[in-house]
C-alpha cells in the first residue's frame, strides 16, 4: 500500500494588502483548487483549515468558516493552529484522514487578513503567555529575533550584510515572475543595503512583510486520483511536523531564554535540521535527490540557515552556496522559486500552503517563467512560534 | 510624590546593586536550571522529577548575540507615543554555569555599536517604564567594566 496522497489541485488568492476579509481570500483560494482539480465541492468528503483570527493572529476559526462560505454540504471538518506551521499541519492531518480511510477527497485551506506593521500578541495582561511576555518585558518584535540569527551567523560564520542582500536579490527577481507575489518588481543590493534598518544588523528590505493572502490544496488517495483520470498526479510523500528535543539550545520565538544543558547535552543536531531530517526519512530521500526547495525567509539570513539545515551544505556554507549560484535559477538547487516570502510577506496559516502549491505547479511543469527544468522532488520547510516546525516532500 | 518601585514580572529577580540576580528554579533531581522559573514540574523529559528549587543565576555571562530595535514595538511593550523612539539593543546572553542563553535589554545608553559577540556582559537592575505611581522594574545586561 502506498502511503502517498494525490495533490489534485492548487489554488490561490494573489497576496497583497488589499484590506478584505480573509474568509474572501481562503475561498477564492478553495474555489481555484477545486476547478484545479476538477472537483465539485460538493463531492468533498472533508475539510481542513490552517487556523487565524478575524483581523489577526492566531487562531479560532478556518475550516468551519470556509465551509460555511463554500456551502455547507455535510462534510467532515477540521481546524488547526499551530502558528507558521499551521498550513502544513493541516496538510498533515488531510493526508492522516486520506490514508485511514477516512476520506477519499480533502479540501486544504489557509487563508489570513494580517495587521501591518509587526505582528503583536492578542490584548489583555496574559502574563502566562511567553509571546506576550516577550513584548511587554523586552519590546522582542519577530524581526528582534531576525537580527539575533543574522547576528550571530557573521560573527561564528564570516557570514557579511551583502551576503544577506543577494538572498533578497535572488528571490526579488523570481517573485517578479510570479503572478500570485504580492512584490513583483526586481531588487538590487543597493536598494538593499539603502533600506532602513529595522533590528541591527537586518534592514527593511531583508524582512518579509505581513500580507493578505490565501492559499489551497485539493488532496486526495492515489486511488481516486488515478479513477479521477489523473495517472501520474504529484503526491506528497512525507509530512513532518516533530517538536524540538530538550534542550533546545537556541534561542527560539517567542521565548525569552533557552534550555539549559547543564543536565542533558544538546543534540549535534539544531530544532530546524531535525524537522528537515524527519520529512527525508520518511520520504526515505536525501538533499541529493531534490530539484528544488521552498523555504521560510522570514530574513534573508535566515534562507542561509535554511540551506545548512537541510543539507544542501555544510554548517556555514550557505553564504558560498548561494554565491556560486546553486540556490538561483539554473542552478542545481533553486531555493524560493515562488519568490519567497520576500516576494509574497507573511500571512500566517496559508503560507506554508502556498509553499505546497509551488511545489505542485513546479513538480507538473506548470510554473511559467520560473519553472525549473525538469522537477521531481520538492521539499518545502518553515518554522513556527512555540516550537512548531515542518517540512514536507512532493514527487512526481 | 515618589513612586512605588515594583517588578514588571513577580518572581524573576531580585536584589539591589551588586546584589541584583536573575531567579530561576533547579530541579532536585537532574540539576536542570529553568529561566524563566518552571515551579510546576521538571520539563527534561529523561528525568523523573524532582522538586523545583530557587536559585539565583549567574551575574555574568558571555553574549551570544545581540540586535536591536529601531522601531516602536507594538503593545503591550509600553512606550510615550508623544515621544520621539529612542532605540533599545537588545542581547542574548550565554550563562556558562547555568548553560542558558538569556535575553533581555541592554543598559540604556549601550547601543549595538558597543557590543561583539562573546563579550562579557553583567546583569544590573533597570527600569522597564514608570507610570503615575509605579516604577515597573526589570534587568538589563551591561558589558563588564563600563561605569554605574
Amino acid at each position: 500500500m502506498t502511503r502517498d496522497v494525490a495533490v489534485l489541485g492548487a489554488g490561490m488568492h494573489p497576496w497583497g494588502k488589499w484590506g478584505r476579509p480573509f474568509v474572501e481570500y481562503g475561498t477564492a483560494a478553495a474555489r481555484a483548487a477545486l476547478t484545479d482539480a476538477d472537483v465539485e465541492w460538493r463531492d468533498v468528503g472533508s475539510i481542513v483549515g490552517a487556523d487565524t483570527v478575524r483581523g489577526g493572529y492566531p487562531g479560532y476559526v478556518a475550516g468551519a468558516t470556509f465551509a460555511k462560505a463554500l456551502g455547507r454540504q455535510g462534510a467532515r471538518v477540521a481546524s488547526v493552529y499551530a502558528a507558521c506551521a499551521s498550513g502544513a499541519q493541516a496538510i498533515a492531518a488531510a493526508r492522516a484522514q486520506i490514508l485511514a480511510g477516512l476520506a477519499e477527497v480533502v479540501l486544504v485551506v489557509g487563508a489570513d487578513a494580517a495587521p501591518k506593521g509587526f505582528f503583536r500578541p492578542a490584548g489583555g495582561e496574559r502574563p502566562d503567555d511567553p509571546d506576550w511576555l516577550r513584548f511587554r518585558l523586552l519590546g522582542a518584535t519577530n524581526p528582534a529575533y531576525f537580527g539575533l540569527y543574522a547576528r550571530r551567523r557573521m560573527a561564528v560564520h564570516g557570514d557579511t550584510p551583502e551576503d544577506f542582500a543577494l538572498v533578497k536579490v535572488k528571490n526579488a527577481a523570481m517573485g517578479a515572475l510570479n503572478p500570485y507575489a504580492r512584490y513583483r518588481k526586481r531588487v538590487t543590493a543597493e536598494e538593499v543595503s539603502a533600506s532602513a534598518v529595522v533590528a541591527d544588523p537586518l534592514r527593511l528590505l531583508d524582512i518579509c512583510a505581513t500580507s493578505d493572502g490565501g492559499a489551497a490544496l485539493v488532496l486526495s488517495s492515489i486511488d481516486f486520483a488515478q479513477r479521477h483520470g489523473v495517472p501520474r498526479p504529484v503526491r506528497i510523500r512525507a509530512v513532518s511536523t516533530v517538536t524540538p528535543r530538550f534542550p533546545n539550545t537556541v534561542l527560539d520565538l517567542p521565548d525569552i531564554a533557552t534550555d539549559s544543558a547543564v543536565a542533558v547535552a544538546a543534540a549535534g543536531e539544531t530544532f530546524r535540521a531535525s524537522i528537515t531530517r524527519a520529512a527525508y526519512e520518511e520520504a526515505g530521500i536525501g538533499p541529493e535527490d531534490l530539484s528544488l526547495a521552498e523555504v521560510y525567509d522570514l530574513s534573508t539570513a535566515l534562507e542561509l540557515q535554511w540551506y545548512e539545515d537541510l543539507g544542501l551544505c555544510g554548517a556555514g556554507e550557505g553564504a558560498k552556496l548561494l554565491r556560486e549560484g546553486v540556490t538561483a535559477p539554473g542552478g542545481r538547487i533553486p531555493v524560493n522559486a515562488s519568490g519567497g516570502l520576500a516576494s509574497f510577506g507573511e500571512a500566517v496559516p496559508a503560507q506554508a500552503i502556498a509553499q505546497v502549491c509551488e511545489l505542485t505547479w513546479q513538480l507538473r511543469g506548470a510554473a511559467g517563467d520560473r519553472q525549473v527544468a525538469g522537477a521531481r522532488v520538492g521539499i518545502s520547510a518553515n518554522q513556527g512560534l512555540f516550537g512548531h516546525g515542518s517540512s514536507v516532500v512532493a514527487v512526481r | 510624590m515618589s513612586r512605588t518601585r515594583t517588578p514588571a514580572v513577580a518572581g524573576w529577580f531580585s536584589g539591589d546593586g551588586n546584589g541584583f540576580r536573575l531567579l530561576g528554579t533547579r530541579c532536585s533531581s537532574c540539576a536542570t536550571v529553568f529561566f524563566p522559573r518552571e515551579d510546576d514540574h521538571c520539563r527534561n523529559p529523561y528525568c523523573a522529577g524532582g522538586s523545583l528549587e530557587e536559585m539565583p543565576l549567574s551575574r555574568r555571562g558571555r553574549i551570544w548575540s545581540y540586535t536591536d530595535s529601531r522601531y516602536r514595538p507594538p503593545s503591550p511593550y509600553v512606550s510615550n507615543p508623544e515621544l520621539p523612539w529612542e532605540p533599545y539593543a537588545l542581547i542574548a546572553v550565554e550563562l556558562p554555569d547555568e548553560r542558558i542563553v538569556v535575553l533581555g535589554q541592554a543598559a540604556p545608553g549601550v547601543t549595538v555599536a558597543d557590543l561583539t559577540v562573546g563579550m562579557e556582559v553583567e546583569v544590573v537592575p533597570g527600569v522597564l517604564h514608570e507610570d503615575a505611581e509605579t516604577t515597573w522594574t526589570t534587568w538589563h545586561w551591561r558589558p563588564t567594566g563600563v561605569g554605574e
